[in-house]
């Protein structure tokens, strides 16, 4: 016979069991009704990562809604700030969780996510593609920000070169001519600083350059630094030595002027500039508060937006160059001659640099076949000209020129509000850049994230206020850098970084 | 329980011994059902998390195919933060204390040296009790030593001193402000309760949109005062790309927004004293300062000691001022200890960041026991 206890007993196991059966319930529904059938084409969901824009995402969003009304295939994009972006797609891919099912990143992380498996390879979707026109884009970005190994991991949705933006009726008013060397580019800076360029009754900037840590800013040190430290063209690399995998961001004259340069840059820039994002620095561009400015593609759609106080009086020229370079043997800058410099154009040694690689799409591995279909499908439709040529000519995009046809129809600029004259600087200074032989790639090594985002960011952004003198910093770098380069294993990081140059155009 | 327990088995001592010891198996079984769920909980969600976040910080993760690779690398977290490249980040670049340095750092120990005297003479010491406040006091006096010697002139305070300064100065502000405004409207003035609602205002607000606003009101282009910067010639400056300024207006957004905290307990402190004592007081002719130094303060300071106490937990913890105000900068001179381990978790070096979170909690249990022994006691003494 029961007694009060194993009636008590017998209650609490039973509450226990009902605990159990009612967590576990909802648990198991879900995940028998997943089961490994395919769902329906117009069940297809498409989930989509990116940063915190507005740009960027805009356009996702926008042509995702135009993609849903012409498949009836739904695209949610999810958006987290820029700074932790490569670690949300990273622990997402490597933890199972498998919540997106694409990424739009930059290309440069790429080997970070293609060496485990995680991405999807889009070679045989892309030749059986005929919307997309992969033959249009141009060959940079087909063969290297989407391509690693020979096989094609993402899709392009825009070009990326740093160029330097200078006024037009500014360079004019001063009698001076767009800069051609970083020496160029301060005594510009400091003539037009303080003059008042938007008639507002205030003295403006000089030179406006987004410096802000854990943002957008730490390719701009390199656009600089590249013209002293790169010479030989594309293949002799412009951030390791290629014998030893020494970093070239260390102690040697090139390294060590550019890092002056970029900080006299400050003297002639907006009072907050260590906080300016690229997005504050644009704004400033566009209310017509500066006389020059380090950008990507972004600036010269910007400026023929509405409100755009500086609508033909924007001006853009390749990354201004070097007449000295460094001698990697001795760590000295020399002179430019037919040695030195053998690309040099009228003894000025550029070194465009193609930071961060553009926008690209990629598609999770993980993905079910159908969704990989839809998300190939609807990157394709982003990146087809049909649509891409007119969002690049949109600067709230943030989506610059990487197509061979939006090099040369100068029709589709004009159309969008350009003068000929602006639209010519503009797709100029991309095309010199993207035609030159002397072009930097930018680092993609594994964890090139660590070298670039963690030390590089942190311990320039610590020398601009100045908490960091020259010669901490260059230490800062160059043993942050090799501290890594141990870690990871010299001899593989230098593999990586010698097969990624071997690609070129 | 347990009388429960033994009266039900007294009550039961004439059954047979099988089916009572039957009754104690059933009432061990019930008990351990009842208890053994809160025990897995609390294991699973407190102890759990430690642990792992303690083997995590001795450890490095590796992204492979197919998974994650963790590799023990032993103290080389705790090497790389205390001693290695990012010393100067967390604990900062020493260098020669300036006159005043000195000075202060002179105080702190002649005060740790009279704390020490008055233990061993007041309070039965016991070579246990001697050893662990021994240590104490040597972890303070190089906590001191640490804050003057990156403060002055050529050094650079790292995380841990700036989150101190957060901290200490912080609260110290939010406690006057607080308690000048509890005073305030404790008093019968037109409006009071009004003015009472609006001081609790900040403390409802989001520390983010807290961080945002600031971050406006700090720009000195854009923002709303960039008149007033103008007017005072101060247009082509900015605070926060100087290390202190910056600090500064971390401190300013953080006393902004938790003083109300401060004031409405203070508050209650205050409207629950006993009102005789102040009445005599008022009789025997004591003016309005002496009735606030020998009645109100005596009376609201256990209530302070706790609130600061709480306060000084949840302010070492402090993240989204500084990362949305600032990003951690100008360079890392406002990160704090909490937003250094983020930064870390953030760039994938989960153990440098559990590392940083281990020394944060080993500093704020020492400070908080430090302040509950050498102060709170104290201070229940008095009143």
């Amino acid at each position: 016979m029961l007694n009060k206890r194993d009636i008590n007993l017998f209650v609490v196991l039973m509450m226990l069991v009902g605990l159990v059966a009612g967590c576990a319930a909802p648990v198991s529904a879900p995940a028998g009704e997943a089961g490994p059938s395919q769902p329906a084409a117009g069940e297809v969901t498409i989930d989509v990562l990116t940063f915190t824009g507005p740009q960027i995402a805009e356009p996702l969003q926008r042509r995702g809604a135009e993609f849903t009304e012409r498949t009836g295939i739904k695209v949610n994009v999810t958006v987290v700030p820029f700074s932790d972006l490569y670690q949300k797609i990273l622990t997402d891919l490597a933890t199972g969780t498998n919540a997106f099912d694409v990424y739009v990143f930059a290309p440069q992380w790429m080997v970070d996510y293609v060496e485990p498996g995680y991405l999807e390879p889009l070679t045989d979707r892309v030749a059986g593609n005929a919307e997309l026109q992969w033959d249009d884009i141009a060959p940079f970005f087909r063969d290297f920000s989407a391509s690693y190994k020979g096989e094609i991991y993402t899709i392009p949705l825009d070009g990326d070169f740093q160029m330097v933006y200078y006024r037009t009726d500014v360079l004019d008013e001063l009698g001076m001519e767009p800069p051609q060397t970083w020496e160029d580019y301060l005594a510009i800076a400091e003539a037009a600083h303080g003059m008042d360029m938007n008639g507002d009754g205030e003295g403006d900037y000089g030179s406006c350059i987004s410096k802000k840590r854990a943002a957008q800013a730490y390719w701009m040190i390199s656009s600089i630094a590249s013209a002293y430290l790169q010479s030989q063209g594309t293949a002799q690399g412009g951030f390791f030595d290629l014998d030893t995998f020494k970093p070239l961001y260390g102690d040697n004259e090139g390294f060590r002027k550019a890092l002056e340069v970029y900080k006299a840059t400050t003297q002639f820039g907006p009072p907050e500039e260590l906080n300016l994002d690229v997005g504050d620095t644009r704004g400033l561009w566009t209310a017509g508060r500066c006389a020059l400015s380090i950008d990507w593609g972004d600036i010269g759609t910007l400026a023929i937006a509405e409100g755009s106080q500086v609508k033909d009086k924007t001006g853009a020229v390749i990354l201004p160059g070097s007449t000295e370079v460094l001698d990697r043997a001795t760590g000295k800058l020399v002179p430019c001659d037919a040695n030195t410099c053998p690309h040099a154009v009228d003894g000025i040694n550029h070194a465009p640099f193609a930071a961060f690689g553009g926008w690209s799409g990629a598609i999770n591995a993980a993905s079910d076949d159908a969704t990989k279909d839809a998300a190939f499908n609807y990157l394709a439709y982003v990146s087809a000209p049909e649509q891409s040529n007119v969002d690049v000519t949109i600067g709230a995009t943030g989506f610059n020129p990487y197509r061979i046809s939006q090099f040369e129809n100068l029709d589709l600029w004009i159309q969008a509000g350009m003068s000929e004259e602006a639209a010519n600087l503009y797709l100029g200074a991309i095309k010199a850049s993207l035609n030159s032989p002397n072009m930097v790639l930018d680092l993609r090594v594994p964890q090139n994230q660590r070298y670039q985002q963690v030390v590089l960011d942190t311990a320039i952004s610590q020398f601009l206020a100045g908490e960091l003198s020259l010669d901490e910093t260059v230490k800062a770098v160059e043993s942050g850098w090799e501290e890594i380069t141990e870690e990871l294993g010299r001899d593989a990081q230098r593999a990586a970084y010698l097969a990624s140059l071997g690609v070129t155009r | 329980m347990a009388t429960t327990v033994k009266s039900s088995i007294t009550s039961n001592q004439n059954l047979s011994s099988a089916p009572r010891s039957r009754a104690g198996a059933s009432d061990r079984v019930t008990r351990a059902l009842f208890i053994w769920p809160a025990v897995i909980i609390l294991l699973f969600f407190s102890i759990f998390p430690l642990i792992v976040s303690l083997w995590l910080s001795f450890s490095r993760l590796r992204f492979t195919r197919g998974g994650v690779e963790i590799i023990n690398v032993g103290w080389a977290n705790y090497r790389k933060i205390l001693l290695g490249s990012e010393q100067p980040r967390i604990l900062g670049v020493m260098s020669q204390p300036s006159v005043e340095g000195w000075i202060f750092f002179a105080i702190i120990v002649v005060a740790l040296i009279y704390l020490m005297v008055q233990y061993i003479r007041n309070e039965r010491v016991t070579p246990i009790g001697f050893i662990l406040r021994l240590a104490l006091n040597l972890f303070l006096a190089a906590l001191a030593w640490l804050a003057v010697s990156t403060i002055s002139p050529g050094g650079r305070p790292g995380a841990l001193i700036v989150t101190f300064l957060y901290v200490f100065v912080g609260i110290a502000l939010q406690y006057l402000i607080g308690l000048g405004l509890a005073l305030l409207t404790a008093q019968q003035l037109p409006g009071r309760r009004f003015f009472r609602v609006v001081f609790l205002l900040p403390m409802m607000i989001t520390p983010v949109g807290v961080a945002f606003m600031f971050r406006m009101l700090t720009d000195t282009v854009v923002g709303p005062f960039s008149p007033v910067w103008k007017a005072i010639g101060l247009g082509g400056t900015s605070w926060v790309n100087n290390p202190w300024g910056a600090r500064a207006a971390v401190i300013i957004g953080d006393v902004w927004q938790w003083t109300p905290f401060m004031f409405i307990i203070l508050l209650a402190a205050i409207e629950a004293q006993q009102v005789e004592p102040v009445e005599a007081a008022i009789v025997d002719g004591a003016n309005s300062w002496q009735i606030f130094r020998y009645i109100t303060l005596p009376a609201i300071l256990p209530v302070s000691s706790a609130l600061v106490l709480i306060r000084m937990i949840e302010g070492f913890k402090i993240i989204d001022l500084p990362n949305v105000l600032t990003n951690g900068g100008p360079g890392t001179a406002t990160e704090s200890l909490t937003l250094s381990a983020f930064v870390f978790w953030r760039t994938l070096d989960i153990g440098g960041s559990a590392a940083v979170a281990y020394i944060l909690l080993i500093v704020v249990t020492i400070v908080s026991v430090a302040f509950v022994n050498l102060v709170r006691r104290r201070f229940s003494e008095v009143a």
